[in-house]
């Protein structure tokens, strides 16, 4: 069965040619990058050179650069230790109401340890305001963290705004950037931010390895602690293939990054525009212009997301849903109710993500396959039915 | 996350579509949380269904659930049909996963609210 991969904001595949920079790691070259033997250190010295090539990607120093386990543990990480280290300052958190929950779930946390959450509202385009970031801000306010990219409707948000409103009220401002790498340029010091996560999967990197970036001079509290690894901030053995294979990935992400965004652009607006011309009743989710380059997110009304994502799954396709049927929670996305979505339609969003070996061909086999199974699902679909009477009783 | 029978009653689900002289319609869920019912049933002056179709607005589990469940009702009297469960719906299917079981509940409310349509609404105005 021929098979189609449009899930590329969910993970990538890793390169071939990041794959054998990271193989020696594995074996040869197997040493713990903190013994001080021959062996120990050339992993040091692998790791180093890693830390300095993405520190020189970002725009940061290589003390800056700190490796975690991923996107998820670098948010944690960034929101968590700066509010507890700010805790005599204060205990107001503000972030956006279309963060990953790895955000989301961060602030709940610190929620019920007694901080108080601001959570950010976006409009129909997905995009937060600076005025209201400005209204938010109080004198309690200690740290602010609003994503540069969103996962689900892929919205840009206007983080060098918004670090600057945090600047001038000295308030430490954290971005999740895990969506943006490779997609759009990321520069800390052009963005202003203080604190910025990335995660190495999300650009044909390896999985279990992310990046947070801290500000020299930024005081922040650990989240993991154990041995002396990352200049004592972060216990753990590191996971040398895994930073040699994030740096390597970084590399060629960000050098093929115009060329890549443009073939992935051409891809993204190829689908939308046919679906668009084929497909009756649909809605695009989020901004036409202001949106990562690989993400499209329709709402096919008078369905149910899950259910298409497993019909085109059967095509051998794959994308997801924000249907609460393919998250196991009983709400749908948290990001389409933020845009106003009403529920019934947000359970009918499906997001396709393209990548850069995407081919016009399987985005024409797609297109065929979506409008077959919104027509098979519109025919078994009461609530279709409703509304044809009613047009027909018109 | 679901087994080959689940799959397969989705793809080629058996009683989809509406009963135009149906004696018995039942609707059941809402689509705020994503999941609608409906079915509907000609019943004989036997009470014994003699057909049955589902329309569904919702999940894989849903729409494979709504077709076991009217597979399951055919032929049978309504006070066979009444006694059918949920959890013998998830038997047919062979099991689901857990945050899908409110699925085969919907499927065993349909039914019976189309029965009791049918009681209410055909059988007792008849007589």
């Amino acid at each position: 069965m021929r098979k189609v991969y449009l899930d590329y904001s969910a993970t990538t595949p890793l390169s071939e040619e990041v794959f054998e920079k990271m193989k020696p790691y594995f074996t040869e070259c197997f040493g713990n990058a903190n013994s001080l033997h021959s062996f120990g250190r050339d992993g040091a010295y692998a790791v180093d050179m890693a830390r300095r090539k993405i520190a020189e990607l970002l725009g940061a120093e290589p003390n800056e650069i700190y490796f975690t386990s991923g996107g998820t543990e670098a948010d944690n990480w960034a929101v968590k230790g700066a509010a507890w280290a700010r805790k005599e300052k204060g205990n107001h958190i503000i972030t956006s109401a279309i963060e990953h929950h790895a955000l989301l779930n961060t602030c709940e946390s610190l929620e019920k340890q007694g901080f108080e959450v601001t959570y950010l509202p976006v409009y129909e385009n997905g995009i937060v305001k600076s005025e209201d970031l400005k209204k938010a801000i109080t004198d309690k306010t200690t740290v602010i963290s609003v994503m540069l990219a969103n996962n689900e409707i892929g919205s840009l948000q206007p983080i060098r705004e918004l670090a600057a409103i945090a600047k001038e009220k000295h308030i430490l401002f954290h971005t999740d950037a895990v969506q943006a790498i490779g997609s759009v340029p990321v520069n800390v010091k052009e963005l202003g931010v203080d604190m910025l996560s990335l995660s190495g999967h999300k650009f044909y990197g390896p999985k279990g390895i992310g990046v947070l970036y801290i500000r020299k001079g930024v005081k922040t509290d650990k989240l993991i602690v154990g041995g002396h690894q990352e200049r004592g901030m972060r216990g753990g053995t590191t996971n040398v293939p895994a930073v040699v294979g994030l740096a390597a990935a970084m590399e060629t992400a960000v050098r093929d990054l115009d060329k890549n965004a443009k073939h992935i652009k051409a891809m993204r607006d190829r689908f939308v525009s046919a679906i668009e011309k084929e497909v009756p009743f649909v809605i695009y989710n989020g901004d036409r212009e202001k949106r990562l380059p690989q993400n499209a997110n329709f709402s096919f009304e008078f369905i149910e997301g899950e259910s298409i994502l497993y019909k085109l799954d059967l095509a051998g396709i794959a994308c997801s849903s924000g249907s609460a049927c393919s998250s196991g929670s009983l709400d749908p996305s948290h990001v389409l109710l933020a845009i106003g979505l009403p529920a019934e339609k947000a359970h009918g969003s499906i997001r396709f993500t393209f990548g850069k070996d995407t081919t016009p061909d399987e985005v024409d086999y797609v297109v065929g396959k979506v409008k077959e199974t919104v027509e098979y699902l519109r025919g078994i679909s009461p609530l279709f039915a409703e509304f044809k009477g009613g047009i027909q009783n018109v | 996350m679901y087994n080959e029978r689940v799959i397969k009653e989705f793809s080629e689900p058996q009683n989809a579509g509406e009963l135009e002289n149906a004696n018995a319609v039942g609707q059941v869920g809402n689509a705020t949380c994503g999941d609608i019912m409906k079915i509907s049933m000609i019943i004989d002056e036997n009470d014994v269904i003699r057909d049955v179709k589902f329309k569904t607005f919702g999940c894989t589990a849903a729409i494979a659930t709504s077709s076991v469940a009217t597979t399951m009702v055919k032929g049978k009297t309504i006070d066979e049909a009444l006694k059918i469960t949920n959890k013998q719906v998830i038997e047919e299917l062979g099991g689901l996963p857990s945050q899908k079981i409110h699925c085969s509940v919907l499927a065993e409310e349909a039914i019976k609210e189309a029965i009791n349509d049918y009681l209410q609404n055909y059988k007792n105005k008849k007589k």
